[in-house]
Order: C-alpha cells, then structure tokens, then sequence
C-alpha cells in the first residue's frame, strides 16, 4: 500500500516536472535560461546514470566521459551521414552506449574494484584515440554543425533540447527507481556489500553487474547524444573530457548513492553552482570546486546529502565493521 | 632497420624513464594497496616546483627535484595519515571513496598549478637540454641520456632499499602480513606511512626527469596515469624488478608505434597495453 502511493506520488512529481518545463519553453523569452539549465539537466542524467553501476553496485566507472563521448559522436556520425532527426540520434547512441556497455563490461567486470575503474579510465583514452583518427568526423580538430529547423511546439532549438534533456533526466530516474526497488537493485546493493557472500548465496553477480553496466552505459550516451547540437560543433578532447567522468562521479557521491534522490540533489546543487561560478569567476575555479567538494563530501560525509539529511542511512552503514 | 633500430634504442632509454615515475606507484599501489590515482599529478606538481626553481634561482633541474624531495616526503607522511584515518581505519567502502578521494586530489592540484601557471607548457633549462649526439643514422638527445641515467640509478636504488636495509623488508613484511607484524610489536601504520613518504619523495626526482625529458602542462597527469598504471600492473603489484621490465617494454612499444604509425596513435598504448593485461594477465607478468 505505502509503495503504491509512492508510486502514484513519483509519477505525478514527473508529471509536474515535465508539464513545468514545457510551459517554461512556451514563457519564458530570454534563451540564457535554457543554456544553463540544459547543462543542469544534462548532469542530473549523467549522475543518475552513474549511480546505477557505480552507486547500486560499489564500481566506480571513470569512463563516463568515454560513453559521454560515444553518444555525441555516434549522433554526429548518422547525423552527417544520414541527417537523421535527433530522436534517432539518440536511440542509436543509446544502443551503441548499451553494447559499449556490454563490452567493457564482459571485460573488465570480473576485476576488483580499483582495477576495473582503471580499465574503464583506459578505454576513454583508446576510444578517444579512434576517434581523432577518425576523418569521417573531423577528427582531431573537430566538426562544425549545421542544426536542422526546429519543430513545434519550440520556437528555437535550445529549448527543444532542453526539453529533450529534460525528458532523457525522467527516463534516467524512473529506470534507476525501478532498479533500486527491483530485484536487480537488491541483487546489486547485496553484491556492493559483500561480492563472495553475495556470489555465494546465488546472487548471479557477473549478470547484474553487466546488467547494470549496460544500462548505466545507454543512459549515459543517450544524455550525450544531444550536446553536439546543443554546441553546434564537436570536438574528441571535449567530447571525451575527463571532467565528465569526475562530475557524474563528484555529484553522485556528494548527493548520496544509496537512493536516485541522491545524484538528482547532488547534481542540482554542483550543477547550478557551477553555472552561477562559471558566469562570475571563472572555468577553473568551477573544477576547483567540484574537487574540493568531492573529497570533503568523501571524507567528512560518506554517505552524502542524503545521508546527513536521513540518520537511518548512517544507521545502516554503521552496522558493518 | 636503422630506423626500428632507433626506436627500440630511444624506446630502452624512454622506459627507464618510465620506471622512475612509475616506483613510486608500485610502493603505494602495489606493495600499500592504495588507490593512488592522484601519484602521476603529484609528479606534475613536482616538475611545476623543479620548474619554478629553476626559473627563479637558476638551479640545475636535477638539484632543484633534490631539493624538493624533503619536501615531497612530508607531503607524502601527511596525504597517507589523511588517508588512513578516514577510510582504511574505519574500513567499510574504502575502495570506492577513496578513489574518489584521490581523483578529487588530482583535479585540485592540476587547477591550483593552471591557476599559479597558467595553461602554457612550460620547461627548464640546463646545459644538456637541446644538444644531443649523433650514431651514425640516428641522433640521441642528451637530456634523455640523462633522464635515462638518473632513472636507472633511481629505480635500482629504491629496489636495494627495500630488499636490503631493515626499514625496506619492514615495508614488504608490511605489505605481506600486517597482523604478523603488529604481534611482533611493530607499528604497521607507521611503517605504511613511511613507505608512502618515501614513495612520494621520490616523485621530486621523478619530476625533475619528467620536466627534462620534455616541456610540461598541467594536464600532462592524465597521460601519465595510463602509463604508470601500466607499468605497476604489468610488472606484478609491487615487484620493483618488474616495473624496470615493464616500464622498458612500453617504452620500446610507444616508440615503435611512435615511429612506425605517427604521433596520433602514441597515447592510446599504454592504456591499451594496460587494458591487455588486465584482461588477460592481471597478476602482471612478474605477478607476486
């Protein structure tokens, strides 16, 4: 019963959101708002994402940055060779996402921990290389974008991918609420807390994290795909920067990966003070930031915001040695 | 042939090179078990202090990466204690948060070095950069020549330390059987602590080479993290023997493939070959 009116109360907050964000690209004239508010959006997806492999499952993936990288180029890819609208651009680079997924997945998976977050730093650069090899695509110097005419409901582009985003960010969080209330999710957290007991109790271990990995992997291309149109323009060392894999990390970890709630308020709180930084200061004291908020929050609140805000995740926490 | 001649002979000279940056990381990765993903932007810190010296006071880079070890030492005593204390001694979860903690490091100390620096590469100067001396076909730079002596002498000290002096075997006792040690009323955290000073002191030298071998900038860390990694892996976690042949083998192999395929394709081996032998030989191939 109490599940069940969680459910109607989630879907309707979707709902909510989803109705404020389309009246907001109908009002709202001055495009700024739009520009910074996508790229909030597109963190919340990113650390959503994140969470589901790295939060769920305690495998801290550093190639965020190489899914990220995957989708922007897979878009761009069928766009210049097909022109195919965006929504095509993004199921397919959730489908690419999802088999990249599936390959490092098989590969690196059945390593420890910081092995595996190694290996997954590796493959960012190797894929990052292909690609400013690649011609097809401008390789090393990048590639200029023509956007195609926006659709109605939309009178510019911007708020069209806003909006967009702003849906991905649903898909994002009702999978990873799915997850945490599934069996998968439990099979997950069970495997985070104790691999061999888990293995042992016959949680298919390898298969979840795979799962998982697959999963998190599509969501995180699908949030990429959309940013070569957002910029006009795509480039490998942006499109495969390391600042993405450290904020979807960063902001997990500092909102709390034992809930979804946790990476949407993590990256809410660093995604809108980096934009106010990034206005009046400067870019790198937006890096400076999230770094030192990412090693106080590791050090000082493990659990994150959620935690400091919900004694009982401590609670359960403390309960190991 | 004379040119994969060349290769192979810059590729030997370019891994000693590597080994000396990568030492350090297999005490505090390998022998430690910490997750230092923060080691190579210490080693850029280090070539930024080497680089500072050397502007400012005219010191040769190498004294000025000797001058800087003390230094880095502490530096080292204090980031392991900080370590310690909040995530090995309260024990759950240690792996995940304290990658982050080091990879949230690595960020503050490439800003902090773009903020003092600036984003420009930046070099030293002494009176063996920039000449070099020529074998028949080929040429080899001098400041590898150096780089490549003072690594080896580097590595091949830091190797007797720990097999030969009592504080050296108190470091692998540690990293082999901690209990055993405390029974025998030694202190394991101090001893740690100190292994990961001395691992840390020696990115000062490791720094000055880096900063000899070519200019720097503060994102060089990022390259390195591949290479070191690699190195540390390959050899076996902690064997210094092992990380000389490591490093020298992707030394070789970054230099062929440097000349045989161009400079586009340099960055990606060290991570492929680490991927490798992840996936197929992740005990190293020295493995403990």
């Amino acid at each position: 019963m109490m599940k069940h009116r969680n459910t109607i109360a989630f879907w309707a907050g979707v709902a909510i959101f989803l109705a404020a964000v389309l009246s907001m690209t109908q009002i709202v004239r001055n495009e700024y708002p739009f520009f910074a508010g996508y790229v909030i959006l597109q963190f919340i997806a990113l650390a959503v994402a994140w969470s589901i492999l790295g939060g769920y499952a305690g495998y801290v993936n550093f190639g965020t940055n190489a899914f990220f990288g995957v989708g922007v180029y897979t878009a761009v890819a069928l766009f210049k060779a097909t022109g195919a609208p965006l929504v095509v651009q993004i199921g397919a680079a959730a489908l690419v996402g999802m088999a990249l997924g599936f390959g490092v997945g098989l590969l690196t998976l059945r390593m420890r921990g910081i092995f595996f977050s190694i290996a997954t730093i590796a493959l960012a650069i190797i894929i990052e290389t292909f690609v400013m090899n690649w011609r097809f695509v401008g390789g090393a110097a990048g590639i200029q974008l023509q956007r195609p005419p926006v659709m109605a409901p939309f009178d510019s582009y911007v708020k069209m991918l806003f909006f967009v985003q702003a849906l991905l960010v649903v898909i994002a969080v009702s999978i990873a609420r799915y997850i945490q209330n599934s069996r998968i999710g439990r099979g997950l957290q069970a495997l985070r807390d104790d691999e061999l007991a888990a293995e042992c109790t016959g949680v298919p271990t390898l298969k979840l994290k795979l799962v998982a990995c697959m999963i998190s992997g599509a969501l995180i291309s699908a949030a990429g795909a959309p940013a070569a149109m957002y910029l006009q323009y795509a480039d490998p060392s942006s499109a495969f920067n390391l600042s993405y894999s450290v904020s979807a990390l960063a902001m997990a970890l500092i909102g709390g990966t034992a809930h979804w709630i946790g990476p949407v308020l993590g990256a809410i709180l660093l995604g809108s003070t980096q934009q106010l930084l990034a206005v009046t200061i400067s870019s790198e004291v937006n890096v400076l930031v999230l770094g030192i908020m990412l090693v106080l929050f590791v050090v000082a609140a493990p659990k994150g915001i959620i935690g400091l805000l919900r004694p009982r995740y401590r609670l359960r926490a403390g309960g190991k040695p | 042939m004379d040119l994969l001649l060349g290769a192979v002979v810059l590729g030997v000279l370019l891994g000693c090179f590597y080994a000396a940056v990568s030492v350090g990381l297999s005490v505090s990765f390998g022998l430690l078990d910490v997750p230092h993903v923060a080691h190579p932007a210490f080693l850029v810190l280090a070539s930024y202090g080497v680089y500072q010296l050397n502007e400012s006071y005219d010191i040769d880079p190498l004294l000025a990466g000797l001058a800087i070890t003390p230094l880095f030492f502490l530096f080292g005593l204090l980031a392991y204690r900080v370590y310690y204390e909040t995530f090995e001694r309260r024990g759950s979860d240690a792996g995940v948060r304290g990658i982050a903690f080091f990879f949230g490091i690595a960020f503050i100390i490439e800003v902090l070095i773009i903020m003092q620096f600036g984003v420009d590469q930046r070099s030293v100067s002494a009176t063996y950069i920039g000449k070099s001396w020529r074998f028949g076909e080929f040429r080899i730079p001098i400041r590898q020549l150096v780089a490549f002596a003072v690594a080896l002498g580097l590595t091949v000290l830091l190797a007797v330390y720990l097999s030969k002096t009592f504080m050296g075997r108190a470091i692998r006792a540690v990293a082999q059987d901690e209990e055993a040690l405390r029974l025998m009323g030694a202190n394991p955290v101090r001893i740690k602590q100190f292994a990961f000073g001395i691992a840390t002191a020696v990115l000062g030298i490791a720094g000055a080479l880096l900063i000899i071998v070519a200019p720097v900038e503060p994102t060089l860390d990022r390259a390195y993290i591949g290479r070191t990694f690699c190195v540390v892996v390959m050899a076996g976690l902690g064997s210094i023997s092992g990380t000389l042949i490591a490093a020298i083998i992707l030394g070789v192999a970054e230099s062929i493939v440097l000349t045989m395929f161009g400079a586009s394709w340099a960055p990606a081996i060290s991570f492929a070959m680490l991927l490798g032998v992840l996936a197929v030989r992740p005990q190293g191939l020295l493995g403990r």
